[in-house]
């Protein structure tokens, strides 16, 4: 299958090991992955953070970007949430009815990456190895907005040689929420430090999600606390083999 | 407005129940213990989901034709025997209330709890005329004899521990037992023989409505301990608070309605106290009832066709109590007497977002309110909705860094050219951080990042650096030539 990658911002900017890793995992299982060069954002912090007007030029040109394609997939579960939430929403609002009608077709062809391998793809088992203890946290969007549910707890628990382990208060939020971090930077840290003391406690060595936003947020307060914890992308760790 | 407003912004007023560890044990522990018991009666429904689709379906109908419903409730109460007052605001309300009470010669009342009257500031202005308001609710009395406000709209002393209250209860308590101890049993007691003389002494009394029927006229006030009914049954008078959007067409609404609200607000399946009266019974009850209508904002928010949403609202708290931003900043910070998520969205649209305009941003849209709302008011959208309603009342003039950061990063983002420039000159971050790999701290308005959080450096290639080089047309070019 021809699958078109939305890398988003962040991943392409700051965490291009996310995108590579995508792109990896996809051709490992037999697919072609295109980059469509034009794409640059999808908004989503126009959005929430109220400048709706500043992200209709970036709806539309993502809504151009992504119309060629048939299959789109970002490793990101609030990238693909702004796509299926919000855009249609930011069009009409600009009075766009045309605009909003492509963007929700464009958003009803777009996945999150574990919607893509279980519900498209139809694979659990992505030929991963990684022997580490690893523990998951189900991000808020992927969560509540796009309803991954279990999909990619199914997914790690085939990655062979490696040890999943529970955390404690998953479904909690890690205090990201993108410019939240900044315009309440006390309350979104004591959501953060909550968040480490779970995955601290849960004895693991990883700490993986599907969205590189709030790993960056759990990441940078586990790097500051020298705990010897890291994170990953679920991509990086459904890429790798042995 | 009544007290709809705080003095400070969210951040400002947050920061000292951050700071408070007593605080945060006690947020932490009432929250996690009330969310494991609504889970479980949750869970107990297998309709649960169609429950929540019918009253989402029942208030937007009822709001829809909100005016006939109040005419009608209006015309039933009169022809029951009741008097119906109309009040614009809170002012108008208190005026109403006071007068009323005046009239009766009483210089004291027993309350219901009442979110409605705290709304008004009702207490405060009956101070002011020389009556004196009892709360009967016990967690309302905990916070009237500690001086305090409350901070959760169904357990106002949330914030405070037993061995506070033993504390409140010695020192505000004429005649207390000196020997009082924090055990629970004890304290409900000191409290039960502290309002019962109360209860018996009262002329009048003062309650809210959970709902009010319009097809009958009935007033219902839903609640755990039996201090409401006391002193909606025991004296002469009663004066009832109505928020406009309370009213429910019909009796048979009630029954998504009661079995919605005490499984989301108190984890039960049912409440103990359903006290339902219609006008006055001569021989039985107050003989004289008053019900007043409050406005005090609601018809402009019923104007949005979006943000009426937010007056769906049945006050049952669930969304307080799966609130990460409520469980550590606690309801104070909120300065509203709606707090967590749904203040956040109520308060703004009563009084006009300027008016609170750091709320829409107290929330890290994490979306656990929305899931918890018996009637599924999608609160996310609705916060994200003022903040835009926000930004656009100040626009024009001089753009705050803010804004003007925005506008360039959708100048930037909306050109892939410019985004790939933009990357590569972001690469300059890669001179921080060198020896670490990581960036520690960064000036102003960043700092608020780097207080608390590293930040990754940035990597010597973006991703689409990486793919024209590798897959891209540069490598196809090269393919084609060799």
């Amino acid at each position: 299958m021809r699958i078109a990658l939305f890398v988003t911002c962040l991943a392409d900017a700051v965490f291009p090991d996310v995108g590579r890793a995508t792109v990896t995992l996809l051709e490992r299982l037999g697919h072609e992955a295109v980059f469509p060069p034009t794409q640059t954002c999808c908004g989503q912090m126009h959005v929430n953070t109220g400048y709706q007007r500043e992200a209709v030029p970036l709806v539309r040109h993502h809504v151009e970007a992504f119309e060629p394609y048939d299959v789109v997939v970002a490793p990101s579960g609030s990238c693909v949430g702004s796509v299926r939430h919000q855009h249609a929403m930011v069009a009409r609002g600009a009075g766009d009815e045309a605009l909003a009608g492509r963007a929700t077709a464009v958003a009803a062809r777009t996945y999150e990456l574990s919607e893509l391998l279980v519900d498209v793809l139809g694979v659990e088992d992505v030929g991963a190895y990684f022997p580490h203890r690893v523990t998951y946290h189900p991000t808020c969007h992927s969560l509540r907005m796009l309803r991954v549910d279990d999909k990619p707890l199914r997914l790690l628990r085939q990655v062979r040689g490696m040890t999943l382990l529970e955390l404690p208060d998953a479904d909690q939020c890690c205090g990201f929420g993108g410019t939240f971090a900044l315009k309440n930077a006390d309350t979104s840290t004591a959501m953060l430090a909550d968040k480490m003391r779970n995955v601290v406690a849960s004895g693991a060595e990883v700490a993986t999600a599907g969205d590189s936003s709030c790993l960056m947020h759990i990441g940078g307060g586990l790097s500051r606390l020298r705990t010897g914890t890291r994170t990953l992308h679920l991509a990086e760790i459904l890429a790798a083999t042995a | 407005m009544g007290h709809l407003r705080g003095e400070q912004s969210f951040p400002d007023a947050a920061r000292g129940a951050l700071a408070d560890s007593q605080l945060r044990r006690n947020l932490g522990h009432a929250t996690t213990t009330i969310r494991g018991k609504r889970a479980a009666v949750v869970a107990e429904c297998d309709d649960w989901e169609e429950l929540r689709l019918a009253g989402e379906a029942l208030k937007s109908s009822t709001m829809a034709r909100l005016d006939q419903h109040l005419v009608e409730l209006e015309e039933r109460v009169t022809a029951r025997g009741g008097v119906v007052h109309w009040a614009r605001d809170a002012h108008e309300a208190n005026a109403i209330v006071t007068r009323l009470v005046r009239e009766t010669g009483e210089t004291e009342v027993v309350k219901v709890k009442s979110m409605a009257t705290q709304e008004i500031g009702l207490n405060d202005a009956l101070a002011e005329a020389g009556i004196t308001a009892q709360e009967t609710d016990l967690a309302e009395l905990i916070v009237q004899l500690g001086g305090d406000l409350g901070s959760h709209i169904l357990v106002p002393a949330i914030h405070r521990n037993r061995a506070e209250i033993r504390e409140i209860f010695l020192r505000e308590m004429p005649g207390v037992d000196p020997e009082l101890t924090a055990e629970p049993r004890r304290l409900a007691e000191a409290a039960r023989l502290y309002l019962r003389e109360r209860f018996l002494r009262a002329k009048v009394a003062i309650s809210g409505a959970n709902f009010g029927v319009a097809e009958s006229g009935t007033l219902l006030v839903v609640e755990s301990e039996g201090n409401g009914r006391m002193c909606l049954t025991l004296p002469e008078t009663l004066i009832t608070v109505m928020g406009i959007e309370k009213v429910v067409p019909t009796w048979q609404d009630l029954e998504v309605f009661l079995q919605l609200l005490p499984r989301s607000s108190t984890g039960e399946r049912m409440n103990p106290y359903t006290s339902a009266w219609t006008g006055v019974t001569p021989g039985d009850g107050p003989q004289a009832f008053h019900l007043v209508l409050l406005d005090n904002g609601r018809t402009a928010t019923l104007a949005d066709e979006v943000g009426r949403a937010a007056l769906h609202c049945i006050k049952c708290s669930a969304c307080l109590n799966v609130c990460p931003v409520y469980e550590r900043a606690g309801g104070h910070a909120y300065g509203s007497v709606y707090p967590g998520p749904i203040g956040a969205v109520l308060s703004p649209q009563l009084t006009g977002v300027e008016d609170n305009a750091s709320l829409p941003y107290a929330s890290s849209l994490c979306g656990a309110c929305f899931d918890a709302c018996p009637v599924r008011i999608d609160i996310p959208s609705l916060l994200v909705r003022l903040r835009a309603q926000h930004v656009d009342a100040n626009r024009g003039g001089v753009p705050s860094p803010e804004a003007a950061a925005m506008a360039a990063a959708s100048w930037v983002m909306a050109d892939h050219r410019r985004f790939a420039a933009a990357e590569t000159a972001s690469r300059l971050g890669r001179l921080l951080g060198r020896s670490t790999g990581r960036i520690g701290s960064l000036p102003p308005p960043l700092d608020a990042w780097t207080g608390s959080r590293d930040l990754p450096r940035p990597p010597a290639e973006s991703f689409r650096q990486w793919w024209a080089r590798e897959r891209g047309q540069g490598r196809a070019r090269e393919r084609g030539q060799s």
